[in-house]
């Protein structure tokens, strides 16, 4: 066993943990935050992405370990003062979305994308969260959220929220 | 007889969870993380083919944390469900790669999985096959998958072909797929006092519900909140009997069973491959004299499942004289089953590819060929058409996409190094509606409450039925709430054959006729009403069905024989659209599947040891965003009144049938180089000597 010490979703949590446990096991299993989903266990779906001291990590592909001493953000981290975060909010406002699965992982990289690029073009989108399958919606929708939110996302912008910094811990 | 009124029919209600899954809140079949749930791996053969002679599991239970390990020698006896799919531990017998051989409970999943792999199991192999070679003995199945005879027939196609002036003969392949829904198949199983509760990723409760209380002769409950993706493969499969067989042995405890996405590939079926042998006989102008489609498919020796590659060749064209048939060759495989657009997406490809080449043989526009051919009535049972918008489709289609602008003659176009061309593809698919739902709806608290078990795997089910009970109702969608997703409400029938919608809403239309006609426009709190599904008046009075014509514009790098699509627009004749946002998605999604089939996905079996080897998205490659640009769906208008009250044929299925070939015959159009197998790569045309 390992002493792990994370802050997760803004709050500090000490364990307990096997050296082999992955930290999307240490998130759904220990912690109950099962927003973050498993989708394939070898990184290539993106389903189960979180932020790893504001850097998207699939979490399928990180020990809880590794995760010592470091800030994760997961989906159910984003909401300020009970507001979705323009991200979240573009997606549902663009039904970028059907079953719902990928979505987590779609999001977390979409913020991520957005903070090392906070106005990519259509193709920039699609090549910047291709890591991040989802087998129902052909993808169109999650483009055009994805750009809605980079747009609400601007300095100066009337977004009905503050534009939030994308990527970053609690 | 006319379709409903509309008010929120029509209309892009917002998605009613969209809220919960954007904050992954969404709760899915592996979301229950109860205190002391136990995690269950399994043990899988490793043959395709013998008899397990002895299974020691001393080490594996020796491991700290390992609660239990079950073997056939210890399970019970089950019911019989009449599939052997279901018939989990139950003897020594192996019938494919992969199959549950054994499985661990234990408290974590590391600790499960670690033991499972202890678990030494002896087995005396047996020789098998496994890999599809269409020549192979083949037999006559008795039916097809969804029930159709094996081969239809009309006239003398042997003689008109013999006749014809102009006649196309090809034969094309469709490869094994695997559907991977994005949420790996998962049961969470708590046994209390012969009592099961079931959390369970799957496309119909009732019927999950029914065969387990069948196996396991108890009372079922079965919950399914959100399912992440079905697309044909979440009917009840090995794994969920597993999942409660081993939740037997520690009643009170829950067990969770959720699928790694390789034993996806060894579990939970998939579509089988095909080989189509395709003949049309032609006159100089371009009327089809005879079409035949002779197909041969893989099936599970041990499950028979024959894909329905031929059916929509029944209904698509007129001709005198056609022929259908289907021969199956049985494997040593898990058993295949309904993958999105079952028969109609791989046939399409048979079918439609060998118009675009009669097309070429007349020196025809392969949209004239379609629209000389377009039949006045169903051309094998004679039933008028409930309504038949593909000739609308294919005008309104060829206008929006600019398809006179592109000369017909191909390896016209070469821009910056690449091929350009274009291509159609037309399909099919029938409009369904499925016995057995009920419905009821209770006036409570000033609101409607319609409680209905349909299952929502993506497709949005909450959301239109919202409409539907909304306009049967007479009152805002603000006023309804709609439950579903569990056995503790009325039953529904399965989220599959694009009938879901169509079987769920016509129940929820009958139930709220009912209840107006009991309680009028105020009802007091309380008053309740309900309904089973209608039988349709117009059922075999008229033939019904969706169709599409799909548009492709494809480049091929004249180098290196890469292939993109740059460029994909369906046009559909399906009904009333509910919720066009919604529904947009979803025909988007389907056209997106067309793609991935066209140009991914293949599962390839080492005939050697029965395995998928590219079992995972390393190797099993889906659609990613990069690999999609511009997709564009519409619809006609189209008012179908003998279908349902809605006026709506289902649309899960048509999006993805005759993309393939649309963009197969894009690529001829582009390089002059006739792929005739899917998935089509480089190497078709890098071989091919033309470019």
């Amino acid at each position: 066993m390992a002493r792990i010490r994370t802050t997760v979703d803004g709050l500090v949590y000490e364990d307990d943990v096997e050296p082999r446990m992955l930290l999307v096991q240490y998130l759904r299993e220990r912690l109950g935050k099962t927003g973050t989903v498993i989708g394939c266990d070898t990184s290539n779906c993106g389903a189960c992405t979180v932020h790893l001291d504001g850097l998207s990590v699939k979490s399928c592909s990180v020990l809880a370990v590794q995760a010592n001493g470091s800030e994760v953000l997961t989906v159910e981290g984003l909401e300020r003062d009970g507001q979705l975060h323009p991200v979240q909010q573009a997606f549902h406002d663009n039904h970028a979305l059907q079953c719902g699965y990928c979505t987590p992982g779609m999001i977390m990289q979409s913020i991520d994308l957005l903070g090392d690029n906070p106005d990519p073009t259509e193709q920039e989108v699609r090549e910047g969260i291709e890591g991040n399958l989802c087998r129902c919606t052909g993808y169109q929708n999650i483009v055009r959220a994805v750009q809605d939110a980079a747009q609400k996302m601007k300095p100066g912008a009337t977004a009905s929220q503050p534009a939030s910094v994308a990527g970053g811990g609690a | 007889m006319t379709t409903m009124d509309a008010r929120s029919m029509g209309t892009s209600v917002r998605r009613i969870e969209g809220p919960d899954k954007v904050t992954g809140t969404a709760t899915y079949a592996g979301d229950s993380v109860a205190d002391g749930t136990l995690v269950l791996h399994p043990v899988q053969a490793g043959v395709a083919r013998g008899e397990i002679t002895a299974i020691d599991t001393a080490a594996a239970q020796a491991l700290p944390g390992v609660v239990a390990v079950l073997t056939h020698r210890d399970a019970p006896t089950l019911g019989d469900t009449g599939d052997p799919e279901h018939r989990v531990l139950q003897g020594t017998t192996i019938h494919h790669r992969g199959q549950y051989v054994a499985a661990v409970l234990a408290e974590h999943a590391e600790v499960a999985a670690e033991a499972a792999r202890l678990v030494v199991v002896t087995v005396d192999e047996n020789p098998s096959t496994t890999g599809f070679d269409p020549d192979a003995q083949a037999y006559t199945p008795s039916a097809l998958a969804n029930g159709q005879p094996p081969d239809s027939g009309v006239g003398d196609p042997d003689a008109a072909l013999a006749a014809a002036p102009v006649v196309v003969r090809a034969s094309y392949a469709t490869p094994m797929e695997h559907h991977n829904p994005m949420e790996p198949h998962t049961t969470t199983a708590t046994w209390v006092d012969g009592r099961i509760e079931v959390f369970e990723a799957t496309q119909g409760v009732e019927s999950s519900r029914q065969t387990l209380a069948t196996l396991f002769d108890a009372e079922v409950v079965v919950h399914a909140s959100h399912v992440g993706g079905g697309f044909g493969s979440k009917g009840l499969h090995a794994g969920t009997v597993l999942a409660v067989l081993a939740a037997r042995t520690v009643p009170g405890r829950p067990v969770r069973f959720a699928l790694g996405r390789r034993q996806m590939f060894e579990t939970v079926g998939y579509r089988p491959a095909t080989v189509q042998h395709m003949a049309l006989g032609a006159s100089r102008d371009g009327r089809l004299e005879v079409v035949t489609h002779d197909v041969v498919g893989a099936t599970a020796r041990y499950k028979e499942f024959v894909e329905p590659a031929g059916g929509s060749t029944r209904s698509m064209y007129a001709a005198p004289h056609r022929r259908t048939s289907h021969r199956a060759v049985p494997l040593d495989l898990d058993g295949p089953t309904y993958m999105r657009g079952p028969g109609e997406a791989p046939g399409s490809f048979g079918l439609e590819c060998a118009m675009d080449e009669l097309a070429v043989a007349l020196d025809l526009d392969p949209i004239d060929l379609r629209v000389r051919n377009e039949p006045e009535v169903h051309p094998e049972n004679g039933l008028p058409f409930s309504s038949r918008g593909l000739v609308e489709c294919l005008h309104a289609g060829a206008e929006r996409f600019g398809w006179s602008s592109w000369d017909r003659t191909p390896r016209r176009r070469l821009v910056d190094g690449w091929w350009h061309g274009v291509g159609v593809g037309c399909g099919t698919f029938p409009t369904l509606r499925f016995p057995g739902s009920a419905a009821e709806i209770t006036f409570t608290g000033g609101r409607y409450v319609v409680a209905i078990g349909a299952a929502d795997i993506g497709q949005g089910a909450r959301t239109v039925l919202t409409q539907i009970a909304a306009d049967a109702l007479g009152v805002d969608v603000g006023s309804i709430t709609v439950e579903i997703g569990s056995t503790q409400v009325p039953v529904g029938s399965i989220a599959g054959g694009s009938a879901g919608t169509a079987s769920w809403g016509s129940t929820v239309v009958e139930a709220a006729d009912r209840f107006r006609d009991k309680y009028g426009e105020n009802p007091d709190d309380g008053d309740h009403a309900d309904a089973a599904t209608p039988d349709n008046p117009w059922a075999g009075e008229y033939a019904m069905a969706a169709y599409c014509a799909q548009f492709a514009e494809v480049a091929v790098h004249a180098d290196t024989g890469e292939i993109r699509v740059p460029r994909l627009l369906g046009m559909f004749g399906v009904g009333r659209i509910l919720n066009p946002t919604l529904g947009r998605s979803q025909l988007q999604g389907g056209m997106v599947w067309g793609l991935s089939m066209a140009l991914h996905e293949e599962s390839v079996v080492d005939p050697r040891f029965g395995e998928v080897i590219n079992h995972d998205f390393a190797g099993y490659h889906v659609a990613s965003n990069a690999d999609v640009r511009v997709v564009e769906a519409e619809w006609i208008d189209e008012d179908d009144p003998y279908i349902n009250p809605m006026g709506a044929k289902g649309i899960g299925e048509i999006g993805i049938v005759g993309v393939s070939a649309a963009i197969a015959n894009a690529a001829y159009h582009a390089t002059g180089v006739r792929v005739r197998s899917l998935p089509i790569t480089c190497d078709d045309f890098l071989t091919s000597g033309l470019l």
